[in-house]
């Protein structure tokens, strides 16, 4: 436990030092690379006629943040969501947030198409919730209750229905590329307008995650097990499941689909520190971000000048490693 | 025992009768309406001719398919939830949609224009282009996930991650294409059986003869397997043998299914699903009703996938997903 402890500690530092490590990687790569001293100049001493300033200010430190924050939102959604429903499989994805901001996306791009970004952003987060309560709602109708299976189970039906809907809806009316675009994610297009509206998001979201997130530890010995040791299972999962919203929805609305990382960083994460909830979570959003942010400097470094998906990035990163540890320790998740 | 066995034998009678009067119904609609009289003289060939090539080249020959893609897509996805011992496994969790897929996206931005013209061969390259991505694809999944054998747990782990991976390819590949072979590659990948033809079926159908009927016989081994591994060994069966034998039936399914019809996911996981509610969780009862629920679905998919918005067709995996999706969730709810 105390080994864990550490490596947890050794985690939160090394990996705070390395996300702004990172970020001022993210800021130097790009399709004009720029010196270190620049971006300090930038930071410090902003020349508003300087281009190297602007290009720094207005597009490359927006983005950078944006990809830290929704990396980390999503891996601590997905931490909360394995923890809550004990399956391996669960991903913020399967409690249909993912494809009820598609579903909406698509109703957007269909009958509203010169809506701005910022609605558009809006309208995403209404579809998160959406099928977040969708799932949420039949998990509830169902007689016997929320069972994580149960849950689970809604979440693939309501997100097999939604996407099936979004899919009909973007090839009859020819909007699919568009949707593909959207789907696919990525953080190039964020200005600081949006990172505002994604910040305080992050904030609560991560805020409200570490206060339930001793709660999370007690609900992942089985439902049985927390209720014995007097923990109010049905509150904690009201709560579990507004923190998730808060995360996945905004991280969405603005990213995409960047699916991996909810699914993958949370399984790396326990199987490094161990059990516990209250470090999986912060950890998770620790090495979350980090991936995902450089998932996005390989982006514009694959194929440049354009930008490879970053979504499809965080999968091939993640991949290998994933199944390196699920085969050496497949047997304790 | 002898009392589920009647259950089922009534619930199959049952369920293949609404498949027959589905058939019937669905012969008649579509773009071009028929009527129930010139479909009958036209099956038994005492009609005009004039609804021949309508009947016989085209709704017929997809019927089929439609109807045998349920059945192996059915079977597949009750040994893959019966191996996994996981309810929301499906033949995807194997890589197989997502190979095949990743080959179909392949060849539609590589290859395609270069073998434009090629004639009769090309209608088969693109399936079989599917089929070895998707046995590809399961290879790499089962490979990986052995070690010494191979747990439930590992196969779904290193099934998501290898989904993933290509999922991504996937994306990568589709957002650099021509919007006109994007349509192609996004309606591929929702399941279609549009350019259907009988040669379709005869490719189809040994895959379905040979593997359903050993996929029934081996229902008492996958009985086993669904207690784990402990007491499986414990009962002396040869689980790691036997798990190989069913992974590759339902691959083998699977993978024809998805090569001819596209990526048609839902079936997999939720006709399993119906099947043992009402037959309950002993396989050799839950097979052939597995089997039929999979055919029915697919027939009204079809019949509905034409219909709802003609003259233009919806890929047939939607409609199977949103009408699959509220059954089960109704299910949900009751249960």
């Amino acid at each position: 436990m105390q080994a864990r402890r550490l490596i947890g500690t050794i985690i939160l530092i090394a990996g705070t030092l390395l996300l702004i490590f990172s970020i001022g990687l993210s800021i130097i790569f790009g399709v004009s690379d720029i010196s270190l001293g620049t971006v300090w100049n930038s930071i410090f001493h902003y020349d508003t006629t300087n281009t190297s300033h602007q290009i720094i200010q207005r597009l490359r430190l927006p983005r950078a943040v944006a990809a830290v924050l929704i990396g980390a939102m999503l891996a601590a959604s997905g931490a909360i969501m394995q923890g809550m429903t004990r399956n391996p499989l669960a991903s913020p994805q399967i409690m249909g947030v993912t494809s009820g901001a598609t579903f909406m996306i698509a109703i957007a791009l269909v009958f509203l198409p010169d809506l701005s970004n910022v609605n558009l952003l809006l309208f995403a987060f209404a579809g998160a919730g959406l099928g977040l309560g969708l799932v949420f709602g039949v998990g509830l109708l169902a007689r016997t209750g929320l069972t994580p299976v149960k849950l689970a189970l809604a979440g693939t039906a309501i997100t097999a229905l939604l996407g099936s809907f979004s899919n009909a809806l973007a090839i009859h009316f020819d909007v699919a590329r568009d949707l593909s675009f959207w789907y696919a994610g990525g953080v190039a297009n964020v200005q600081w307008d949006t990172v505002k509206l994604l910040f305080p998001a992050a904030v609560i979201g991560m805020i409200l995650a570490l206060f339930i997130s001793g709660s999370v530890t007690t609900l992942s010995l089985g439902e049985d097990v927390a209720t014995g040791l007097g923990l109010k299972t049905g509150a904690v999962k009201v709560a579990g499941v507004l923190v998730v919203l808060i995360l996945t929805g905004a991280a969405v609305s603005v990213g995409g689909t960047i699916g991996f990382v909810g699914l993958v960083i949370p399984h790396i994460t326990r199987f490094i520190v161990g059990p516990d909830y209250r470090w999986i979570i912060p950890c998770s959003a620790i090495l979350g971000g980090i991936l995902l942010n450089f998932a996005d400097i390989l982006s514009r470094m694959v194929n440049p000048p354009f930008e490879t998906p970053v979504g499809a990035l965080t999968a091939l990163i993640g991949v290998p490693f994933f199944i390196y540890l699920a085969r050496r320790e497949g047997k304790n998740i | 025992m002898i009392h589920s066995t009647k259950k089922t034998s009534i619930v199959a009678i049952g369920i293949i009768a609404a498949i027959l009067i589905i058939f019937f119904i669905s012969l008649n609609t579509g773009t071009i309406p028929i009527g129930p009289a010139d479909v009958l003289k036209t099956l038994f060939g005492t009609g005009d001719g004039s609804y021949d090539v309508i009947l016989f080249d085209f709704r017929l020959p997809r019927m089929i398919i439609a109807l045998l893609i349920g059945i192996g897509m059915g079977i597949a996805g009750a040994i893959l939830q019966g191996v996994s011992q996981n309810g929301l496994a499906d033949p995807g969790i194997l890589g197989i949609n997502a190979g095949a897929g990743f080959a179909v996206v392949l060849y539609i931005f590589f290859l395609q224009d270069q073998l434009a013209g090629s004639g009769n061969l090309q209608v088969f390259i693109m399936p079989i282009f599917a089929f070895a991505g998707a046995f590809l694809a399961a290879g790499l999944v089962y490979t990986l996930a052995w070690k010494k054998g191979v747990t439930p747990v590992r196969l779904i782990l290193v099934g998501i991650g290898i989904n993933a991976a290509f999922g991504g390819l996937i994306i990568v590949f589709q957002l650099m294409m021509e919007p006109k072979d994007f349509t192609q590659a996004t309606v591929w990948l929702n399941g279609s059986i549009w350019q259907t033809s009988w040669n379709y079926v005869l490719a189809l159908l040994p895959w379905i003869l040979l593997l359903v009927p050993f996929a029934m016989y081996k229902a008492k081994a996958l009985n086993v397997l669904t207690l784990g591994d402990q007491l499986a060994t414990g009962v002396g069966a040869p689980v790691q043998k036997e798990r190989t034998l069913l992974l590759l039936t339902a691959v083998g399914l699977a993978g024809a299914c998805v090569s001819v019809g596209g990526a048609i996911t839902f079936l997999g996981l939720v006709a399993p699903h119906l099947a043992r509610r009402i037959v309950g969780p002993n396989h050799k009862h839950q097979l052939p009703i597995c089997a039929l629920i999979g055919a029915l679905i697919m027939l009204v998919a079809d019949t509905l996938s034409r219909t709802l918005l003609a003259p233009s067709e919806i890929p047939i995996g939607l409609v199977v997903s949103a009408i699959g999706a509220p059954y089960f969730i109704y299910l949900l709810i009751k249960e």
